[in-house]
């Protein structure tokens, strides 16, 4: 049996550098404009897997995700870095999860890759920022959880030991087989993408995705049948619809407000003497400071 | 039943201030419901941490003292509090959002089939009618949050199940004592009773805690600096600053990021939340993860160069030029009208 470590990785808008071309007319985010990437800690999640299946041979890296359709980009993403499958949960039911449909959804389809040694998934991703995915997975999967992941120190069959970086701190701690680790941001980052890998896994593809490009493919798919993404839907995982989407969601979002640029009366200084003087004077003078 | 939970962490022998801070604001919540607060502490050698907790308003204090419980492990505590919330039924449960909060709760929350919100940064209760069945909740948790890198808040809310929990991060509520002389009711949970070896899965092998070195949300006057600063060198002009105004040293990610300035003193979403005087930004540009930190200081002065910087629209007063022109002039001028 080999060692079988299964990596969540998210698809997310690139939150972090909203530019001005995502800027609206009215000062508040077009939510479309942003670039969908691979969640950042998630590709330091995929680097721990690809470090363990170095130090071991009989490791093998399965990497998952859920979301839409155009998702299938990081599963590539990851097969040109070294993962060594992936699969694509997608269903239209899952719209409106929010982290416990979520995991439940995760948790089925790790499951069903089951027996596996590890789970690894980011800490967070940066659309939510929740970090709450993880921990939800090991406790429907009844495994222990490590969060905060910043290396392995050491890996056996039935256990593994992990240094974890805590706000201020650093904890080394020791687990049994199977479990789940998220991962922090101070881990390794990411290997780049390979050439070969690269060249292999160009043409890797969902089943919709070939469809679209309406190619005859049956001919490519028995030549190399790597080059199949598998997709799971609702019927493939067993899921129980209660438990999906919207009405498999404990939190409902009662309101969305756009941050907008709110323009304050602001006093305009120039870097001259009298400016700085004047400015300090006033601040002496209200006993802001001083 | 039906009360309002706080989760209190220990941190050093003694309540974290984060827990204070939700004990504070659990009061009062408390009381626009008119129902109790009742709060767990979960350790060990926690004789006597009553005395620290009373005084914040609590009327129920739940404590399990046992050597297998500190320091933190996920599943032990996990399951201590799933116990409780089982029995005792919160309407409410809040946690630090804190590297123990954040493993914690969601665990936690799986558990129980409820909802949770994360990193929130005001809680109010408020009505809510669903659209789609007609039906009316009254005094709904409404947990507020940036979400989308801080480009959006969003109000979230948990209609039907129970607890409603949420997560808070330091610094973000504030702490107050409700009433000195204040006793609640002190209840020992028998953990030989339920705890068993399945909950150690995770043996803590090794820990280096580091002491909280700097806490800029003291501070009433902080000086923080950009990406703008430009170098670590550049960055002892502020503590210069800093130093004769009797202030702290902020920062943001950028500059945390480039190696300018350490963790700790980062300002904004992923980093402290502050109210201080008077906030001067140096060399920032006022992205709002940036300014969701800030932006509720009482004054706030930009020093930047480029004069559409965001920063300039958040700002009482925009000083337009370099930093390294202009801070030597403001301390100048400052000793020597000042004694
Ligand atoms: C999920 C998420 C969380 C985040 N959390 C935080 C957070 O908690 N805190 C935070 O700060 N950021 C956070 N960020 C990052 C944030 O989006 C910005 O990238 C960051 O705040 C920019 O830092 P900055 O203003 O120092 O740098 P820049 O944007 O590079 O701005 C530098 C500024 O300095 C000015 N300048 C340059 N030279 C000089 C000079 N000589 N004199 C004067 N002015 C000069 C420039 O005009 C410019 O305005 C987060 C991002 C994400 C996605
Ligand atoms: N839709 C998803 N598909 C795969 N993994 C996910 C998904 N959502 C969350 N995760 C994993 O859970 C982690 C935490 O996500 P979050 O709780 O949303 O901050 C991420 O870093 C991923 O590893």
């Amino acid at each position: 049996m080999s060692f079988r470590i299964i990596v969540l990785a998210k698809q997310v808008p690139d939150t972090r550098n909203v530019g001005k071309d995502a800027m609206k007319a009215d000062g508040t985010v077009n939510r479309g404009a942003l670039e969908a990437i691979f969640n950042p800690e998630d590709l330091h999640a995929l680097e721990q897997a690809l470090l363990i299946k170095e130090e071991r041979k009989d490791a093998e890296v399965i990497i998952l995700t859920m979301g839409p359709p155009r998702a299938a980009n990081i599963i590539r993403e990851a097969l040109y870095r070294g993962a060594d499958k992936g699969y694509l949960i997608t269903d239209r039911k899952f719209a409106g999860s929010d982290t416990l449909a979520t995991s439940y959804v995760l948790s089925l389809a790790v499951k069903k890759l089951a027996p596996f040694h590890l789970v690894i998934a980011g800490r967070q991703a940066i659309d939510g920022d929740t970090a709450q995915v993880g921990p939800q997975v090991a406790e429907k999967l009844d495994l222990p959880q490590v969060t905060y992941t910043e290396k392995f120190t050491e890996i056996k069959n039935k256990e593994v030991s992990i240094q974890r970086r805590l706000e201020r701190g650093v904890e080394t701690v020791s687990t049994p087989l199977p479990a789940l680790v998220t991962v922090h941001s101070s881990a390794a980052n990411c290997r780049p993408r390979n050439a070969k890998l690269l060249m292999k896994y160009k043409h890797a593809r969902t089943i919709s995705e070939l469809q679209e490009e309406t190619k005859d493919y049956t001919e490519m798919l028995n030549n190399k049948p790597y080059l199949q993404i598998d997709e799971w839907g609702v019927a493939d995982i067993e899921a129980g619809e209660e438990q999906l989407g919207l009405s498999g969601s404990p939190t409902k979002v009662k309101k969305i407000e756009n941050v907008v640029f709110a323009a304050k009366e602001s006093i305009v200084l120039s870097s001259e003497d009298n400016d700085i003087d004047r400015l300090m004077k006033d601040l002496i003078d209200s006993h802001v400071v001083g | 039943m039906h009360n309002i939970f706080v989760y209190c962490e220990i941190d050093e022998g003694q309540v974290a201030d984060v827990s204070l801070e939700l004990l504070t604001k659990g009061r009062k919540l408390a009381n626009e419901l008119g129902c109790k607060l009742e709060a767990a502490v979960i350790g060990h050698n926690l004789k006597g941490i009553e005395k620290e907790i009373y005084p914040y308003g609590v009327d129920v204090l739940h404590v399990a003292d046992d050597k297998r419980l500190a320091p933190y492990t996920t599943l032990a505590h996990a399951h201590l509090v799933v116990d409780l919330f089982k029995k005792i039924k919160p309407e409410v449960a809040l946690f630090g959002a804190t590297s123990v909060g954040r493993d914690l709760a969601p665990r936690v929350a799986s558990k129980m089939k409820c909802g949770l919100t994360a990193d929130c940064t005001s809680l109010v209760f408020g009505d809510h009618k669903d659209n789609k069945s007609g039906k009316e909740y009254k005094n709904l948790l409404y947990q507020i949050r940036p979400a989308f890198g801080g480009n959006i808040i969003a109000t979230i809310i948990n209609p039907d199940t129970r607890p409603q929990m949420a997560t808070v991060r330091e610094g973000v509520m504030k702490r107050e004592i409700s009433d000195k002389a204040h006793k609640g009711s002190l209840k020992t949970i028998k953990t030989d009773e339920v705890l068993t070896d399945e909950l150690f899965p995770v043996r803590i092998l090794e820990r280096h805690m580091e002491k909280k070195k700097i806490n800029i949300k003291a501070s009433p006057v902080i000086i923080s600096g950009g990406y703008g600063v430009g170098s670590k060198e550049n960055f002892e002009l502020l503590y210069e600053l800093a130093d004769v105004l009797g202030g702290e040293v902020g920062a943001s990610r950028a500059a945390v990021d480039a190696g300018f300035a350490d963790h700790e003193r980062q300002v904004g979403q992923t980093g402290v939340t502050v109210r201080p005087k008077l906030y001067i930004a140096c060399g920032i540009s006022g992205a709002v993860q940036h300014t969701a930190g800030m932006s509720e200081s009482a004054k706030i002065i930009a020093i930047n160069n480029d004069p559409k910087a965001p920063i300039n629209e958040l700002a009482d007063y925009s000083i337009i030029g370099n930093i390294e022109d202009i801070i030597p002039k403001m301390i100048k001028f400052y000793k020597q009208n000042t004694k």
